[in-house]
């Protein structure tokens, strides 16, 4: 299938026939098709709820006091000026936090406030409530902490007490000691997790060996809207909180425990939420703004501003990695050696999740006989990092690719011609000893990509097109083309064992004469158009066309994590299985309705349809005033934990494919780079929504260019110097280019629909495609993202004005 | 202090109004307009723009008594009795929704860019929402509703005040 980027829409559901003597088209808005999204009026109009829109009269305002200093023992906290403040209703400390005083979505190491050690800038310390945002503000600064400043461990290596190898020697010898130097930022020491990979001969030889060393830095999940809730007491001593999240349940797990509260006491409702990316897997301000409520007995109104929401959640792992392949003369691998440090910063978050998917996914997807794997995840004082889209496989993209291109340079080879001579297939054997056992067309994405029209040359008569665009920087001179591949692997869902599951409720009714679904999941829909989806299949299922979507709260079980590329998938999942139970159960009550036993019923435009008879009654018929409702948990096929010498084990569910192809314009005398177009190929199984798998793939491509490009958290000493959005620098309609898409469906017979997960993988392959072509363009090394004008300037010596040194020409 | 000012064809009065409060906040928190979004506060991302007598502007940027007797529209101020506007159904239309935190602000620079050149190129279009940060779509499918909406909008004279 094909889907060009500008894709006709389809018309709204109407409502549905009345006559059930006339039986009505085919559910319109069901699997495959591209309905129109629930809430896309309420969006539109600005009448959507967004956490940070949540009003109540008596409402309080929560500010939170943060950590200026990265490491540092607290002395003292005094909150006495900052209570006396007229409009103040409270100040808390970790003092005032009942339950467990750390939480952690795998290991509760963090915090809820700080107790005696601040570990990051920004950690939260003390709160505040009053009655204006600003009053609360105030007020937080008369807090006095007397801190203890201490010198922080800023480097994940160093963290570790390993040694910087020399590019060009012997990979680290595996350290089973820590270092006395570095601190100890937790009693367990720095480590959060090793993960190593042993596949074959552990000193093999090649033909051909490449070397590099990659840094990726530290990217921020940028979403638009910025953590926002309301928590409102009950009179009882419980909470209800309304929150921009990406977990409801994980969250309420984690409220419970630091509030010593019971679930029935702590319930949670899904406010709008303005975009996610894995910023808000963890808790910001849940407990906080609870704690408040409970504490004033008044409604607690907590939002971010922009500065604070670069400290109030996790960010990408940065990752330093050497790499270290072989190959035979014609280009098939013979080994690879990496060796992979992602540094996670004061708290562990999914810093465990991110080196599983690293260390396994890390090769990318070729075939490799032989392989020596060490990732770590460190605990440093830098910022927290955690979940973002494509974590794990998006920093290792960055090296595998750069080392594929570094390899076919060696051999005089095509790039595409040397990936696709290493191809996974079905079949193929993956790092972790699994057998791919689904669709993995990596050299059709590829053939595909290679095929699509270049767009034309450069046209400098208009400075729009030039790379530094109407800044004036240049009429075409020093102005080089480049064009770059890259592919994409990565894990759907959660791994290793992780008991991965859905609930959905899923009821079948007649409202006003015509037959309608209610669907309630407690998935976060964070923009994906998860409801959409949703609806899609109930109609498909269901033959009816009305829909309703229910909030998302914990009235219902979980739905797992709005994440890993898995809610269509495992949430799909559930509700199409809750809908063939409810099926199941209307077509018996057809059989009652018929006096007669068919075996050939399906529902279709609100009738119950014979295959043999065509149709035999209407839905609303046969329900009259009956309801049937089901609810039931639905899991993907279990996986097992990895075993922690070799890494072996079936640790995946499913693998989605994606492949970008870049080209860009570089200004080598400036180091500007126009990204002129950004193709890409991807398999999605079954598109259940095109036009939102597009969507999907456009956005997480614009997201992996931003790496390659300009997003970084720069930090310096363990300290954030750009939590802004006038210094840290997100892509704008401008660095965009358009982006054509060629979308592929080889089902998967595992998964729902065969569906794949869509919502990462481009995420991985655009950057390092990116970095390809400019790497074409200029022909230096470059390995380091974001790239930056002054890697790029070629100095005149072959290299660049940083001393990137001059790619080997084959 | 107190300000007053239209919006949305409706005359606003608040009292105890900060000096240090903005166009936005006042909008959002005082006059239950909670449409314009607040992504930055600085400027950078236009989430919040909106008309002031007919000119689009950041209201984060405004001081809300800047704003005393000045004519202002919003997203809500967009749709009328007959329904949507030809520019939100567009976006609804092309998928250029998806959190939708960027929509508001989108939906009123792009009818200040169709107003002003009924039929953009895409350069255009682009340099026309330059200043509008989306962090979902990849702008490929607001430019198609930007298109679309051009498409299906006449232009009519006089300009929205
Ligand atoms: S909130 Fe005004 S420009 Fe971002
Ligand atoms: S749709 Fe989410 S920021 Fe644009």
């Amino acid at each position: 299938m094909t889907i060009p980027t500008e894709a006709p829409t389809e018309a709204p559901p109407e409502s549905p026939a009345e006559t059930p003597d006339s039986p009505p088209d085919n559910a319109r808005g069901g699997v495959g098709e591209s309905p129109q999204r629930p809430d896309a009026t309420l969006k539109v109009t600005g009448e959507f709820a967004y956490g940070s829109d949540l009003w109540m009269d008596d409402m309080l305002w929560g500010v939170t006091l943060r950590s200026p200093h990265p490491y540092a023992r607290i002395r003292n906290i005094d909150i006495g000026e900052a209570l006396a403040t007229a409009g103040v209703f409270a100040v808390l400390t970790h003092e005032d936090v009942p339950g467990n005083k750390t939480f952690g979505l795998e290991i509760a190491d963090q915090p809820v406030l700080a107790i005696d050690t601040v570990r990051y800038q920004g950690e939260p310390v003390a709160l505040v409530a009053a009655d204006h945002p600003e009053i609360a503000r105030q007020a937080a600064k008369k807090i006095k902490v007397d801190y203890d400043v201490l010198e922080p461990v800023t480097d994940a290596r160093t963290a570790l007490g390993h040694s910087t190898p020399d590019l060009h020697g012997e990979l680290a010898e595996e350290v089973t000691e820590l270092s006395r130097e570095a601190a100890h930022l937790h009693p367990q020491g720095n480590l959060v997790r090793h993960l190593k990979v042993r596949v074959g001969d552990p000193t093999p030889s090649a033909d051909v060996v490449v070397v590099g060393e990659y840094h990726v830095g530290m990217q921020d999940q940028a979403f638009l809207g910025p953590e926002a809730g309301l928590a409102v007491p009950d009179d009882v001593g419980g909470v209800d909180l309304y929150i921009a999240t990406q977990w409801l349940h994980v969250d309420q797990r984690q409220i419970c425990a630091a509030l010593n509260l019971r679930p029935d006491q702590v319930r949670l409702s899904l406010a709008g939420v303005g975009g996610a990316f894995g910023g808000r897997e963890d808790l910001s301000m849940h407990v906080h703004g609870c704690l408040l409520a409970l504490h004033t007995r008044k409604p607690i109104k907590m939002v971010y501003n922009r500065e604070e929401s670069f400290f109030g959640h996790v960010h990408r792992h940065p990752a330093t990695m050497r790499y270290e392949h072989g190959a035979d003369r014609d280009g098939t691998l013979v080994y690879v050696k990496a060796e992979i440090y992602l540094d996670g910063g004061a708290y562990a978050s999914s810093t465990p999740a991110v080196v599983g998917n690293a260390g396994t996914m890390g090769l990318g997807p070729y075939v490799v006989p032989h392989i020596h794997v060490d990732c770590y995840g460190v605990y440093t004082n830098n910022p927290p990092c955690g979940a973002m889209r494509g974590f794990g496989s998006v920093q290792a993209a960055f090296a595998y690719e750069a080392q594929m291109d570094k390899l076919a340079a060696s051999l005089g080879m095509d790039p595409v011609e040397l990936r696709i001579v290493n191809a996974m297939a079905e079949g193929s054997l993956a790092p972790t000893g699994q057998i791919i056992d689904s669709a993995a067309p990596v050299v059709e994405l590829l053939e595909r990509l290679r095929a699509m029209p270049l767009p034309p040359a450069l046209d400098s008569s208009d400075l729009r097109h030039l790379p530094g665009g109407v800044s004036n920087t240049t009429h075409g001179e020093g102005v080089r083309r480049g064009v770059g591949y890259a592919v994409a692997y990565k894990n759907v869902a959660f791994s290793e064992g992780y008991d991965d599951y859905s609930t959905a409720r899923v009821r079948l009714e007649v409202v006003g004469g015509a037959p309608q679904a209610t669907v309630h999941t407690a998935a976060a829909e964070v923009g994906q158009g998860l409801v959409t989806v949703e609806q899609q299949i109930c109609r498909t299922e269901l033959g009816v066309d009305t829909v309703v979507v229910q909030p998302k709260d914990t009235q219902v079980g979980s739905g797992g994590s709005t994440s890993a590329s898995r809610q269509t998938y495992v949430t799909g999942g559930a509700v199409q299985a809750a809908c063939h139970k409810v099926r199941e159960r209307l077509l018996a009550l057809t059989q009652d309705y018929l006096h007669e036993t068919l075996h050939d019923l399906r529902l279709e435009g609100g009738m119950v349809v014979s295959d043999t008879r065509g149709a035999v009654a209407s839905i609303a018929d046969v329900l009259g005033a009956k309801a049937l409702e089901e609810t039931l948990e639905w899991r993907h096929r279990k996986t097992e934990p990895i075993d922690p010498e070799k890494g072996q084990g079936f640790a995946h569910v499913q693998y989605a494919f994606a492949a970008h192809r870049a080209v860009v314009d570089v200004d080598v005398e400036l180091g500007l780079v126009k990204v002129v177009e950004l193709a890409c190929t991807q398999d999605v199984g079954k598109a259940i929504n095109p036009d939102a798998v597009v969507g999907q793939i456009q956005g997480g491509s614009t997201q992996g260019m931003g790496l390659a490009l300009m997003e970084e958290i720069q930090i310096s000493e363990g300290k954030i110097r750009n939590p802004s959005f006038t210094d840290y620098l997100i892509p704008t309609i401008l660095d965009t280019p358009p982006m054509p898409i060629e979308v592929l469906e080889y089902a998967d017979p595992h998964a729902p629909y065969g569906l794949r997960g869509v919502g990462e993988a481009p995420t991985i392959s655009s950057g390092p495609a990116v970095m390809a072509a400019i790497r074409d363009a200029c022909g230096l090394e470059l390995t380091r993202v974001p790239v930056r004008p002054e890697h790029i300037i070629d100095s005149g010596d072959g290299r660049g004005s940083r001393g990137e040194p001059k790619r080997r020409q084959p | 202090m107190r300000v007053t000012m239209t919006v949305n064809d409706e005359h606003h009065e608040v009292d105890d109004v900060w000096e240090g409060e903005s166009l936005l906040y006042v909008l959002r928190e005082r006059m239950g307009l909670p449409g314009s979004k607040n992504a930055c506060e600085q400027g950078e991302c236009g989430s919040c723009t909106v008309y002031v007598d007919g000119v689009t502007g950041c209201a984060c940027l405004i001081a809300a008594g800047q704003a005393q007797g000045h004519h202002i529209v919003t997203v809500e101020g967009l749709a009328t009795e007959d329904g949507l506007h030809p520019v939100q159904e567009a976006f609804i239309e092309a998928g250029a929704v998806q959190c939708g935190f960027c929509t508001p602000g989108l939906l009123v620079q792009t009818d200040d860019l169709l107003r002003r050149d009924p039929e953009p190129s895409d350069a255009e279009i682009r340099e026309a929402l330059a200043g509008n940060l989306c962090r979902c779509t990849g702008y490929e499918k607001i430019l198609d509703a930007v298109r679309l909406a051009a498409s299906r909008m006449k232009p009519e004279p006089g300009t929205l005040s």
